[in-house]
């Protein structure tokens, strides 16, 4: 069954083309790591994904319905969405902040409903911010606040999961935790589409790669048989050494790719 | 740091109304009149006329009800502009209607009609506001920085007409009393008033109250609250409408009032735990009281002329923001 699909996607700005003829099928608890170089469109593609930009051309559908006729509150309990660098506005506890996950789920007034506090703890506690639960989340360290908006990305126990580089700016440690997360939705049956700088955590934790360049799709696939060499003088315009497969792939850049 | 859990729900909405009660009955017991409560109370039930009955029912409580629905209007658009701009330093005359209401006042003023007819200087300050308001939606959809530049486009061009006005006055007279009526008041207001202006402040408070949801979840950025299924179109078109009709209403009936819808939603943010939403009634509550409180003040306070409210909440309100500031400097990183 095929979960979110996309095609013909196109989108232009100002004359340039960001995506161009962007097509493919996404199905569940697939975990798609999204790499490209910087401006190849990844963000563009991920809100287009996620319906918050509509495409001058094509469109992409959930359950086979296109984005488009599906309501506002209906596709944010189905999919979550985290931009890049999320933070809080105001010093609003934690709990505050997971709990606006469950704004789609929730009647326009009132507060929370005693049904959900459970949820809400379950939340707080599988993402390992329980000693936080009180704080003021714009008093977090950076590898907190990425914790603290994954579980309000996940409380609402959405479908399909679309992040925008969820690990930048975190250190080695949060990365390989983001990541491992990211790949335990997905091994529930899930489906995970984030934006990865680092290729040796994209190889490592995503089941399937997709490939950028200015704006068209260069790749997609299993990460075992689309990682090489060659995609990544193409993608990337870097010489590059894959060793070891698997959960223990390491891309080693060698230098700029000569000839260009 | 582990902050204590924030007050229940109820207790501070509570707490703030109980305030505004005391402070409610406080300004119909004060005044330029003095007449002693048992005789306000007495009249008030008395079978005819007295003194002390026209007082409370013609002057006093038309006076205390207008303070509420004006501070009720000033305390919630404030609260409900800072969080769908997430800016602290939002304020009810940032979209240009209070300034669209003091030039279609200062306008019937200009041109005598105040004078031949007593509500024309509300009428046409609601018709300034409105178009106002229109102008800032009209330019300003479609972003929050758009909004906030339009806004104060529109409050540019408004005050320059209002400069022009003030500059071709017919009469020094005129003038002066323009520049008297920009500085807000609540005396010489009849139930008319409130007949005119409560049916645009309950509609725009009404719509006001309805954006809890959006506010709370804009508090992670617009693309977060996009994702959570607000509609970021619709909010702010409410927004728009309902500060439009609220403090267009309001300022149309009293003048420029400033300070109390910046303020409130300050002073009661720290109690919700920051939480938007949450801040939206208590800062409606607490901009009616200190209205009250304000209006009280400049019955006390017995000068040669009269002492504008406007004045007064500017005098009390600039120092609480300064104080603001520095526990802000203290608090922030």
């Amino acid at each position: 069954m095929s979960q979110l699909s996309a095609h013909g996607l196109g989108v232009r700005r100002a004359g340039r083309a960001i995506l161009e003829a962007v097509s493919f099928g996404l199905e569940d608890g697939m975990f798609v790591a999204l790499v490209g170089a910087n401006g190849s469109g990844k963000s563009t593609l991920l809100s287009v994904l996620a319906g918050l930009l509509t495409p001058d051309s094509g469109e992409v559908r959930i359950d086979g319905t296109p984005l488009a006729a599906v309501a506002r509150r209906d596709l944010a309990r189905r999919r979550a969405y985290l931009p890049q660098n999320p933070r809080a506005e105001w010093p609003i506890s934690v709990e505050r902040v997971v709990a606006l996950g469950l704004t789609p789920h929730l009647p326009a007034f009132g507060g929370l409903p005693e049904g959900l506090e459970p949820r809400l703890t379950q939340a707080i506690a599988a993402c390992d911010l329980t000693d936080h639960r009180l704080q003021p989340a714009t008093t977090l360290s950076g590898g907190e606040l990425a914790r603290a908006m994954l579980a309000r990305a996940l409380i609402g126990d959405p479908q399909v999961v679309i992040a925008d580089e969820p690990t930048a700016g975190l250190d080695p440690r949060h990365a390989l935790d983001t990541m491992g997360r990211l790949q335990g939705l997905a091994a529930r049956g899930k489906l995970v589409i984030a934006a990865v700088h680092d290729l040796t955590l994209a190889a490592r934790h995503a089941s399937h790669l997709m490939a950028l360049t200015a704006g068209r799709l260069a790749a997609f696939g299993p990460t075992a048989e689309t990682l090489s060499p060659e995609l990544l003088r193409r993608v990337f315009d870097v010489e590059a050494r894959i060793v070891g497969a698997g959960g223990e792939t390491l891309v080693d850049y060698l230098g700029p790719a000569n000839g260009s | 740091m582990k902050p204590a859990r924030p007050l229940p729900a109820f207790v501070l909405p509570g707490l703030a109304a109980l305030t505004l009660l005391l402070a409610a009955a406080g300004s119909l017991f004060v005044g330029r009149v003095n007449v002693s409560p048992s005789d306000l109370i007495d009249g008030l039930f008395a079978p005819d006329l007295s003194l002390a009955g026209l007082v409370l029912t013609e002057l006093r409580l038309p006076r205390a009800i207008l303070a509420i629905l004006v501070g009720a209007s000033l305390g919630l658009s404030g609260a409900v502009l800072q969080g769908l701009l997430r800016n602290p330093l939002a304020e009810p005359g940032l979209l240009g209607v209070s300034s669209g209401a003091a030039l279609g006042a200062v306008i019937s003023i200009y041109f005598g009609l105040a004078a031949v007819f007593p509500l024309a200087t509300p009428l046409l300050g609601l018709a300034g506001a409105m178009a106002a308001g229109a102008l800032t939606f009209a330019f300003g959809r479609g972003g929050t920085l758009t909004l906030i530049l339009a806004g104060a486009a529109v409050s540019g061009l408004m005050g320059a007409f209002l400069a022009l006005a003030l500059n071709f006055a017919p009469s020094p007279y005129a003038a002066y009393e323009a520049s008297l009526w920009m500085l807000g008041s609540l005396s010489d207001k009849s139930w008319d008033h409130i007949a005119l202006a409560a049916p645009f402040i309950l509609v725009g408070l009404g719509l006001l109250s309805t954006l809890g949801r959006a506010v709370d979840a804009l508090a992670l950025g617009e693309t977060q609250a996009l994702s959570l299924g607000v509609d970021l179109d619709r909010s702010r078109l409410l927004a728009v409408l309902g500060v439009g009709l609220a403090v267009g209403a309001a300022t149309s009936v009293t003048g420029s009032i400033g300070f109390i819808g910046l303020v409130a939603p300050h002073l009661v943010r720290p109690f919700v735990g920051h939480q938007p939403s949450r801040t939206l009634l208590p800062s409606a509550l607490l901009g009616a009281t200190l209205l009250l409180i304000a209006d009280v003040g400049t019955r006390l306070i017995h000068t040669n002329t009269e002492l504008r409210l406007g004045v007064i909440t500017s005098l009390i309100g600039a120092p609480v923001f300064f104080w603001l500031v520095m526990r802000l400097r203290k608090v922030a990183p």
